[in-house]
């Protein structure tokens, strides 16, 4: 589904992406791990045509990226901090998306209404606290059932009633054959949940398995314990 | 796109400072007109309120605003739209929404106490200086790095336009004082939307001539209509290449 070949970007000297190609198909369910600064954010950024490459391409169901922008009907995106104009209630920026999308009959409101943000319609943005806009982001990422999901630092800031719904509802997605790809420093969220990860460090992939290669390689069953190891042996290598 | 900007609009309808931004302008101008007897004077005066606080406001405020909401537009980019339409919706809902802030807070009370030509102008001339400095804003927006940067640079800009221009050609008038720099003058004002605007005016009142330099320069080469006409296409340009030159930058951005 999406296809990245050879993708490099860079900002002035910093190498922000360097030489990276990615293969990634439908239910699967991809984290994207690496420390602070790796290239995450700009790789998602890339995808959604945020951040114009500057070597390669990437192609979302054969269509490239760079040509236009109708492939994004088939995303949804939930950004890593969701900030809205101040004074739009949850209402109106939910109508808002939908006029955007030309309002589709059947949405996905299922988020919307375990969420209970259906009895905090009327707020306004500015009256929100940091969980609440998240769970109004992810809200939005899954309104439309798209094909792809991109989910940035999704349990960020989330309670753990709505952690458990969205990892629920992730999950589901997965099982329906949709692609997820998320980023995380959570890595016991990501556990379960996971069939990939790609691990990025300083703009270069550093690696790109299943869990289960991992785990057999490893004989760790946890996930942070696999990254942990991994690590370690790469740190003895380079020594 | 319409639907982003109607968006944007209703959302600046219940921002504060514009609220604050119309009261300050309604009570300025009920206390000048007021005030003054004459319909002219009180004009005036209120002009020179125009042309300082419409620059000055706009670019502050609608660099800000659009700083503000760059992670919405990162969201609403990430829907399948063209980026050229969510930029003119930004401006668009912006532009609307201070030139209806000037309208209540000018507009209004001079069809109550001046209903002349004079003032319909000058309610004109607000609402093209508005356009205009959005559309500068707009292009700060897009070139600047980070918000710090972006804010420094409206503040200078609209300085820049509104007190140190005019110090510049004062400068200039000096030094070649002695070469025939008429034309040339009228040439360099069209380099800055506030002095046009200010003329544009001047030629409605017809205190051209006592208004300095160059209102006396347009009357005498131009004429009335011809200088009229001159200065609001001048204006136009100065909304629309910004806006233009921004758009073009905003495709090739990263965000």
């Amino acid at each position: 589904m999406i296809r990245i070949e050879k993708l490099t970007k860079s900002f002035g000297k910093f190498k922000a992406l360097d030489n990276i190609s990615l293969h990634l198909e439908k239910g699967q369910a991809v984290s994207l791990l690496g420390p602070n600064g790796s290239g995450k954010t700009t790789l998602i950024k890339s995808i959604l045509g945020l951040v114009v490459p500057g070597k390669g391409s990437i192609t979302i169901n054969g269509r490239l990226v760079s040509k236009d922008e109708s492939y994004r009907a088939g995303i949804g995106y939930m950004p890593q901090i969701g900030r809205y104009p101040d004074n739009m209630t949850i209402e109106q920026v939910i109508r808002m998306v939908r006029d955007i999308r030309k309002d589709p009959a059947d949405c996905d409101e299922e988020l919307y209404f375990r969420f209970g943000l259906n009895k905090v319609r009327h707020k306004k943005m500015r009256t929100l606290s940091g969980g609440t806009r998240q769970k109004v982001s992810a809200s939005l990422a899954f309104l439309f059932s798209p094909d792809i999901y991109i989910l940035d630092e999704p349990t960020a800031g989330l309670d753990p009633v709505a952690n458990e719904i969205l990892k629920d509802k992730i999950a589901a997605e997965c099982a329906r054959g949709k692609l997820v790809l998320i980023t995380s420093h959570v890595l016991s969220d990501l556990d379960g949940l996971t069939s990939h990860i790609i691990y990025l460090q300083d703009g270069r992939l550093m690696f790109h398995e299943s869990v289960e290669q991992l785990q057999a390689r490893t004989g760790e069953r946890k996930l942070n314990k696999i990254i942990a190891s991994i690590l370690e042996k790469q740190n003895l290598i380079t020594c | 796109m319409l639907t982003v900007s109607k968006y944007v609009f209703l959302d600046l309808l219940k921002n504060r400072s514009i609220l604050v931004y119309s009261i300050v302008l309604a009570v300025l101008s009920f206390t000048l007109l007021g005030l003054s007897g004459g319909s002219a004077k009180g004009l005036l005066s209120l002009l020179n309120i125009t042309l300082l606080f419409v620059p000055v406001i706009t670019t502050l405020f609608a660099t800000i605003y659009f700083f503000n909401s760059l992670e919405f537009i990162e969201l609403l980019l990430s829907q399948p739209v063209k980026r050229t339409g969510i930029l003119l919706s930004e401006y668009a809902g912006m532009a609307l929404s201070l030139a209806a802030a000037f309208i209540l807070g000018v507009g209004l009370p001079l069809l109550i106490m001046v209903p002349v030509a004079a003032s319909f102008m000058l309610v004109l001339t607000g609402v093209l200086l508005t356009f205009i400095f959005t559309s500068v804003a707009l292009l700060i927006f897009v070139l600047s790095k980070d918000k710090t940067r972006g804010i420094g640079a409206a503040i200078i800009v609209s300085l820049f336009f509104t007190l140190l221009f005019d110090g510049l050609m004062m400068a200039f008038i000096f030094t070649f004082s002695d070469y025939p720099i008429d034309r040339a003058l009228v040439g360099i004002m069209s380099f800055n939307p506030v002095d046009l605007a200010r003329v544009l005016m001047l030629l409605q009142l017809d205190v051209a001539v006592l208004m300095g330099y160059s209102g006396a320069l347009f009357k005498e080469f131009l004429g009335s209509a011809t200088g009229s006409i001159y200065s609001v296409a001048c204006m136009i340009c100065w909304a629309v290449a910004p806006l233009l030159l921004a758009i073009r930058v905003f495709r090739k951005k990263d965000l």
